[in-house]
């Protein structure tokens, strides 16, 4: 057989225009890591359980090793570099994060961060439940997940109040 | 772990999908939502020569024709999961649709790749088998109709020829009178159930049961509908407790699961019987209240 050959992709990652030269057997994950340099997003058990390769694809949480990159072309990605607003600042849920503890060894905070900011885009006051419902694929091995909660929800009710929500 | 390569060909039309399967043999593979095939991939459980990727086809939008809904084979697992048509018309499918994997799984995964994945611990065939669900397979040559209950063969195995891919699917939508059910026993959240039940009743103007449909999954080499001899018991009678509760032991002595990791084949008959007797008690109640929409 002939060799598969590398194709040209190219996407958006945290809103700059990337291209690399992938195989078709190369995941998402790899091609970022490997190739764009984008070591937050993290390798955990390559079947899509752990949630350390989390990023947004156009806006929805997908699991880096189970996306080939050749089918992110075109796409609009998000790693947890991509949440903050420029300058190197933190963003409000990664401050409350560190206020809470939330994040120890840190190898799970970026898909812990994109997974409920992603869910706080789609239900800005989600009920504890419904965050750690949200949070059950990205598995946390040091913090025993209630700071996470509790950053969550305290991100989640200054936002509402930040912007004069209720509820 | 790394997949093993393989070759790559992305189609915009399921026609052109059952083409690049014929002209690239038996070791061409769809890739739709890819949850269960990149992680196979990604262990080298599976090394096809050929990916042939349906994503680019895209999924329309689903569908209402009154008895039934019509979901595009690529409808992901979020989109069933809020869907309003969903919730309101077959809300146990949204039920469904929401246990499936973590959200990451849901957001890419298709209804059409977990039917034509069969899995005998997924959700949605599961469902799909206690619906009476059918699906459109597109081949090389044309189109045909086929009862998810004929589709589903065994552990990973369908009736689709190796040129064949699901295209469409048709979900009966539940009619006044009716109640669902569905309830998994799973480890952990996210997991492959051990044991899920999906329970349809329909009561008649008496509140006596007029029909029922049970499926169970997680017990056998595919959803395993229980046989109408095993549910006539529930016929012509109100859905008392003792009745459902004997009705489910009934099917759930009729299984033989095997032993795994996760649960012994003794345990998953037992947890049978009982997710079956809770799952046949909500259902009618629901069906006494009209069917309520999912959560």
């Amino acid at each position: 057989m002939s060799d598969p050959g590398r194709q040209r992709v190219a996407f958006t990652v945290n809103g700059e225009q990337r291209e690399a030269w992938v195989f078709p057997h190369d995941s998402l994950l790899d091609v970022l890591r490997d190739d764009l340099g984008h070591h937050e997003v993290r390798y955990g058990c390559g079947e899509g359980v752990c949630g350390t390769c989390t990023v947004l694809l156009d806006g929805e949480p997908v699991s880096g090793c189970l996306l080939l990159a050749v089918q992110a072309d075109g796409c609009s990605l998000v790693t947890v570099r991509g949440l903050a607003p420029g300058g190197g600042g933190l963003h409000p849920l990664q401050a409350c994060f560190l206020r809470h503890g939330a994040a120890q060894c840190g190898f799970c905070t970026p898909g812990m961060l994109l997974t409920a900011w992603a869910l706080l885009q789609r239900d800005p006051r989600p009920s504890r439940e419904r965050v750690r419902r949200e949070l059950t694929g990205n598995l946390c091995r040091c913090t025993g997940y209630s700071k996470i909660l509790d950053a969550v929800q305290e991100h989640a009710a200054r936002a509402a109040e930040e912007t004069g929500g209720h509820g | 772990m790394v997949a093993a390569p393989f070759r790559y060909e992305r189609v915009t039309s399921f026609e052109e999908a059952a083409r690049a399967l014929r002209e690239r043999g038996e070791d061409a593979k769809v890739i739709a939502g890819g949850q269960s095939l990149v992680p196979m991939l990604n262990l080298r459980v599976a090394r096809p020569a050929w990916l042939i990727d349906i994503n680019p086809v895209g999924a329309g939008p689903i569908e209402d024709h009154g008895g039934y809904l019509r979901l595009p084979a690529l409808t992901r697992h979020r989109a069933i999961e809020a869907a309003e048509v969903v919730r309101r018309r077959c809300p146990i499918l949204a039920a469904a649709a929401a246990c499936v994997g973590n959200v990451r799984t849901r957001t890419r995964g298709t209804i059409g790749g977990s039917l034509a994945h069969a899995d005998p611990a997924g959700e949605l065939p599961c469902v799909a088998v206690a619906l009476g669900a059918e699906v459109t397979v597109q081949g090389p040559d044309g189109a045909r109709q086929v009862a998810v209950g004929d589709l589903l063969v065994s552990y990973l195995t369908t009736t689709l020829a190796p040129d064949e891919v699901v295209a469409e699917v048709r979900v009966p939508t539940l009619g006044p009178r009716s109640g669902w059910s569905f309830l998994e026993l799973c480890r952990r959240s996210g997991d492959w159930m051990v044991v899920g039940v999906a329970a349809l009743v329909e009561l008649d103007a008496d509140g006596a049961v007029a029909a029922a449909s049970v499926a169970i999954g997680g017990v056998a080499e595919r959803p395993w509908p229980v046989p109408a001899e095993v549910l006539a018991d529930l016929l012509g009678a109100p859905p008392a407790g003792e009745r459902l509760a004997l009705v489910a032991d009934g099917a759930a002595a009729m299984l033989d699961p095997d032993d795994d990791v996760h649960a012994s084949g003794a345990y998953r008959r037992r947890m049978a019987a009982v997710l079956g007797r809770r799952a046949l008690a909500e259902a009618a109640a629901r069906a006494r209240d009209n069917g309520r929409p999912a959560r």
